[in-house]
């Protein structure tokens, strides 16, 4: 691990005192036979927030969160909900939590409004089935059978059977494998409107965009440790080693040693301007782009150098580290790889 | 893997909605063609098929001794068709609507909810069983109706055996439906045990016409069993005492089986 993990240390608790975390984890381990799925996990989940749990396949996400639910039971280590514990006494948590699995159909005959119904009278407390029926835009199914619906349909479906017990917390598993960009988008916008309404969200994904766009805070696991925490954009800044921008050049840059003898620059890449992507860029055929990345005063020391040269930059662009690149570097492979 | 066992829900909380869950179940059973033929309706289309499709069925069987004196083979396959009923639910539709919906997550699912997925497996057995009793009643009604077949001289001990019979061949679908990981292969187990179960029930040589070897080892066979108490009843043969007891010990058995054995998730 290039980067140092913030790993199993209580958050900052940077945010008011008043605001209780709704769940936290500490020191969980949980095992099958021999093979060891969660090492040692700790993290809190504050009121109204979307947590992310990012990790490959395999790297103990779904665990987590199923001892979390209840579902599991721990090896070791402590897990409360709302000051419930699932793991000694998971029923009066099933009453206040909400959870979607990932692969968990419902009878292929079933029909939305009937599912919808049947689960709500499991509930002391349920939300109005016709009420999430229109959240979700499933006015038109309403009397389809769920082996009949489209699979951002099922997706919807599944969450508005995590929602009708009213829960206060939502885990979400995977919500948006195998939905078409659309159906993402769609779900996402769900998803804030969910969180808006006052549930708190642990989000369960391998996708980094999903987890840039909604989750407040993020925690990385990998091979059942938490490798990283933070806000997306923490962790983006966390898994760049510098500060990267492109510069283009309406005069050919003689030297390009100029720029590598200074002392924050670490490296220089020459592009061919026609190969460029943004229009500013693509006007200066005849000029150069370099990609320059460095220390953190690398930008102005390039500039000031460019100018003692007597060049003026056509255009600069920094070039945002994303979620993806700390991501990568943290677990040292691209996120939608799977190992299995 | 988890298992758990098969204790009832305690707290009032694994219980709200299971008036609801029954209900669905019910739909579910009924908007499902393969079910509404095999349980309802396969004992009977049997019983119709036999009784005019195969020649000298619905003719007095001379050689008999009393109390059947004066049948027809037809008549013999009445109290059969019970039997039938209860086999084809417990071993088709229960061991695979179980693994099924292990499959599919279904018990999953309802294991994040308040409803304990016993529940399931409750409303299910409950569901069924109406299906195998409407079933083996409609088999009952066309043997009286179209062949004019006698009903039974113990009613009383008729239900009980039926009842003991329903028990036996449902706990091996659960135990089935908790072991085969999916719904498909509990259909498959579930037919490899239907059709030998069928035999010792005597679908091919009923009652007296079964030799008596094959009778001897069927009388240990759940179904086997079964049919022979069930022909008790039906000609006043007097107490079958040894099939009530394997019937019983066959279910106890199977049932303690599938308590300990019953998988919840893949």
């Amino acid at each position: 691990m290039s980067t140092t993990p913030t790993a199993s240390m209580p958050s900052v608790t940077d945010s008011s005192p008043a605001t209780e975390p709704v769940v936290r984890v500490s020191g969980l381990r949980k095992t099958y036979g021999d093979k060891v799925a969660v090492q040692d996990v700790s993290f809190e989940v504050r009121p109204g927030e979307i947590l992310g749990v990012l990790g490959q396949n395999g790297a103990g996400k779904t665990t987590t969160v199923e001892a979390v639910a209840g579902l599991r039971t721990a090896a070791a280590g402590t897990v409360s909900v709302l000051g419930l514990d699932p793991q000694r006494d998971p029923a009066p948590v099933r009453e206040v939590l909400g959870v979607q699995l990932q692969e968990s159909r419902l009878p292929g005959k079933l029909r939305v409004e009937e599912a919808l119904r049947l689960y709500a009278s499991f509930y002391a407390d349920p939300r109005d089935p016709d009420e999430l029926i229109t959240l979700l835009g499933l006015q038109e199914k309403r009397h389809t059978a769920y082996d009949k619906l489209s699979g951002g349909q099922k997706q919807r479906l599944s969450i508005a059977l995590a929602l009708v017990g009213n829960p206060r917390v939502a885990i979400l598993d995977e919500l948006t494998t195998g939905l078409d960009p659309q159906a993402r988008r769609e779900t996402w916008d769900l998803i804030e409107a969910v969180r808006d309404s006052g549930v708190t969200i642990l989000l369960v994904t391998h996708f980094m965009d999903e987890a840039e766009r909604l989750c407040d805070r993020v925690i990385i696991i990998d091979q059942g440790r938490i490798v990283a925490e933070g806000t997306p954009a923490e962790l983006a800044r966390q898994g760049r080693t510098g500060v990267t921008f492109q510069v283009s050049l309406g005069d050919a840059l003689e030297d390009v040693e100029v720029l590598r003898r200074l002392p924050s620059v670490t490296s220089v890449t020459s592009t061919d301007a026609t190969t460029t992507i943004t229009p500013a860029q693509r006007r200066t055929d005849s000029g150069t782009l370099l990609e320059i990345t460095g220390g953190p005063t690398v930008l102005p020391d390039v500039i000031i150098a460019l100018h003692s040269q007597g060049i003026v930059p056509d255009e600069v662009q920094t070039i945002s580290p994303s979620l993806e690149d700390a991501f990568v570097a943290l677990v040292g492979h691209p996120s939608e790889e799977d190992p299995t | 893997m988890t298992t758990a066992t098969l204790t009832p829900p305690r707290s009032r909380t694994g219980t709200r909605g299971l008036s609801a869950l029954i209900g669905a179940e019910a739909k579910l059973f009924l908007r499902d063609p393969g079910n509404l033929f095999f349980v309802v309706f396969f004992p009977t289309v049997l019983l119709i098929g036999m009784g005019y499709a195969i020649p000298g069925m619905r003719e007095p069987i001379t050689d008999l001794p009393e109390p059947w004196l004066g049948l027809r083979a037809i008549d013999l396959f009445a109290p059969l068709m019970l039997c039938v009923a209860a086999a084809t639910g417990g071993l088709t539709t229960v061991a695979a609507y179980l693994a099924g919906y292990r499959e599919t997550g279904v018990l999953r699912r309802m294991a994040t909810t308040p409803m304990r997925p016993q529940g399931v497996l409750f409303a299910q057995i409950l569901v069924q069983f109406a299906g195998v009793a409407v079933g083996g009643a409609l088999a009952l009604l066309i043997a009286s109706v179209v062949f004019g077949t006698p009903m039974p001289q113990n009613s009383l001990l008729a239900l009980v055996v039926f009842l003991l019979a329903v028990a036996a061949m449902f706990s091996i679908g659960v135990l089935i439906g908790g072991l085969a990981p999916k719904g498909s292969t509990a259909s498959g187990i579930g037919m490899l045990i239907y059709f030998p179960m069928l035999f010792v029930a005597g679908l091919w040589t009923p009652g007296p016409l079964m030799p008596d070897a094959v009778e001897k080892v069927a009388t240990y066979t759940p179904l086997g069993a079964a049919s022979q108490a069930m022909n008790d009843a039906w000609f006043g043969l007097g107490m079958p005492w040894l099939q009530l007891v394997v019937m019983a010990v066959w279910a106890v058995v199977m049932f303690v089986l599938a308590a300990r054995t019953f998988t919840w998730e893949t």
